[in-house]
């Protein structure tokens, strides 16, 4: 399990554009790094991160070795109603993490 | 990433050392063997400096070297040379009055070298990669450990409470030991006496998160090591190491950080050198690291025969070095390039 | 200084001239994105669309003080309502091993059409952010970065 830290506002008005912010604790080995005797590092990223709330999907991204160690992604949704933002990473060697936050909205 | 010369070199220019002659570095080493001895370094001195460093001889050296190595070269070396030639030429010549320690109203801390993107990082927590060892360490702080099945929290309750200013004041001087230890060592001290637990291994995630989390604490505070007469050797030591030219290059660690911090080596800003912001989260390691593991990356870049972690010697030049910055605010855990 | 450390020195510095520097983050065999592959990766997306300058802001600082880690945004111009929405946006590179930095989907639900992330970047190259409309128009962006090393690098492991 790796850590995470999660910034979505607890509570936001009906029609606000609100910003969430997503850490996720993980090397990204870009596959392209060779150790001291010269053998290659096999890639281990995160492939793919979604965002959905209250099961509808708001956002999705397709990461690459271009991404950074320690993916920082953040991205906007419109609050719509209270209810729960569900977040999603997937990658190599079956790398699957879910973390959730609850919103309400007024 | 170009050379002086605005040729784009992929060299990392230090490793590309310039071939001097024996002859030419002999003669330095005397002279810089023999600045070094004359005069002793003054005490707890603020604004006090001189004589430890660039006499005057060693003026000359930098031009001839210089000319030798812009001649000389083959080629793919030659940019990442002059660079560090001219870099040479200006530690050398820019400091006639044998610049000394920076005033205290003039420290700045490494934040203040970083772009705006950086800066923003480190601000904000949200965002600040290294929060993530913060959790991790509130995490292992909870959680009992050892044969006494004891947690940091089990002593210390609230770390917000307990752990306020205490890595402000590390390395703090440790009697059993009869030295001052970091705060690192202090953590394991602390599991193996108290929880009877087996010690973290130095510059591991553990002990990085655990050391990451109680230097949060101390967030703002200003740094505050105590000297006095039990610690006032390791200082010294330390204070020596800082002012001493060793190694390949013949560098002491105050030539950039005292004399040339206004610099840039190899494109990247030349710090003051103070750790306020430690247990940082380096973009070069994409990693969170120790003061020690920075010394040891500059000792490497420097040539010197390297330290190994939980080294005496680095605890005592960590030792100067938060002497160096008292009264400067506690940044941990910050975001260095 | 003893005789030996001289001899040690001389002997070092040949080496190091010869050995070339310390390891890097890239490839030994230098298989990397080019100018050419990235035209490629932007064709997969945009076929034969017209690919237009405009809605699209791409930042990234331009001097970069560690390629490891770079802060960048994509904002793009957009009402975001169901008429008229970003479908996506892709970023690609230049001097990468690879030509793809990211690829995001979107919908009405963002609200905005921006995204923030970190970024790595293997040398000084220029950066490309490609926005598709729901009704099928590419637009882009693109900026030009220098990235520099840290001055002073570990040991290889």
């Amino acid at each position: 399990m790796a850590r995470t830290l999660i910034n979505v506002p607890p509570k936001a008005k009906k029609g606000e554009v609100i910003a969430i912010k997503t850490l996720i604790s993980h090397e990204m080995e870009t596959g392209y790094r060779h150790d001291n005797v010269g053998k290659a590092i096999p890639r281990d990223i995160i492939t793919q991160f979604v965002c959905t709330y209250n099961g509808l999907e708001i956002f999705r991204a397709d990461l690459f070795p271009a991404i950074a160690a320690n993916p920082f992604i953040s991205f906007f949704t419109v609050a719509t109603a209270s209810g729960t933002i569900e977040l999603k990473w997937t990658g190599d060697n079956g790398f699957s993490q879910t973390e959730t936050a609850n919103i309400t909205v007024e | 990433m170009t050379g002086a010369d605005g040729t784009a070199c992929d060299l990392f220019p230090l490793a590309a050392a310039m071939p001097v002659p024996m002859a030419r570095r002999k003669r330095t080493m005397t002279v810089a063997k023999a600045g070094a001895t004359t005069s002793p370094l003054p005490l707890a001195g603020e604004g006090q400096g001189g004589g430890k460093h660039a006499p005057p001889s060693v003026r000359k050296r930098g031009r001839e070297q210089a000319e030798f190595a812009a001649t000389a070269v083959p080629q793919p070396l030659a940019c990442s040379l002059t660079t560090f030639a001219a870099i040479l030429i200006a530690m050398t010549v820019s400091s006639p009055t044998f610049a000394a320690e920076i005033p205290l109203n003039e420290r700045k801390s490494g934040y203040e070298f970083m772009g705006p993107e950086s800066r923003a990082m480190q601000d904000d927590d949200s965002a600040n990669p290294a929060s993530l060892w913060v959790l991790d360490g509130e995490a292992l702080w909870k959680r009992k450990a050892g044969t006494a099945s004891k947690s940091c929290a089990d002593c210390h309750g609230e770390a917000s409470d307990s752990m306020k200013g205490v890595a402000a004041r590390y390395p703090a001087f440790n009697a059993s030991r009869g030295r001052p230890v970091n705060l690192d060592q202090q953590i394991n001290i602390c599991r193996a006496e108290r929880q009877q637990a087996t010690p973290l291994p130095l510059e591991g995630k553990e002990l990085l998160a655990l050391s990451a989390y109680v230097a949060r604490q101390s967030r703002g505070m200003p740094i505050n090591a105590t000297i006095d007469e039990r610690t006032r050797p390791f200082l010294e030591a330390g204070r020596t190491m800082f002012y001493r030219r060793q190694g390949q290059l013949n560098f002491a660690c105050a030539q950039c950080h005292d004399d040339n911090w206004k610099e840039k080596l190899a494109g990247s800003s030349i710090t003051q050198a103070h750790p306020s912001g430690y247990p940082i989260y380096r973009l070069e390691w994409q990693n969170v690291g120790s003061v020690q593991r920075r010394l040891r990356n500059c000792i490497t870049g420097m040539r010197v025969d390297n330290y190994p972690f939980g080294a005496n010697e680095l605890v005592d030049l960590e030792l100067f070095l938060m002497w160096r910055a008292r009264g400067m605010p506690m940044e941990a855990p910050a975001v260095r390039p | 200084m003893t005789a030996d450390d001289a001899n040690r020195r001389q002997f070092l510095i040949g080496a190091a001239s010869l050995a070339g520097g310390l390891i890097t983050v890239l490839p030994v065999t230098d298989a990397r994105a080019t100018p050419a592959t990235m035209q490629a990766a932007i064709k997969k997306v945009v076929g034969s669309a017209a690919l237009r300058k405009g809605k699209v802001t791409l930042r990234l600082p331009p001097l970069v003080e560690n390629g490891n880690s770079v802060a960048m945004d994509v904002a793009v111009e957009s009402p975001m309502t169901a008429d008229d929405y970003v479908r996506a946006i892709h970023v690609f590179n230049e001097k990468n091993p690879q030509s793809n930095v990211v690829s995001v989907r979107l919908g009405p639900p963002a609200g905005q059409a921006k995204l923030s992330t970190r970024v790595r970047l293997a040398d000084s190259q220029r950066i490309m952010a490609i926005a598709e409309m729901n009704d099928g128009s590419f637009w882009s962006d693109e900026v030009d970065v220098i990235v520099t090393i840290a001055a002073c690098l570990e040991d290889p492991v």
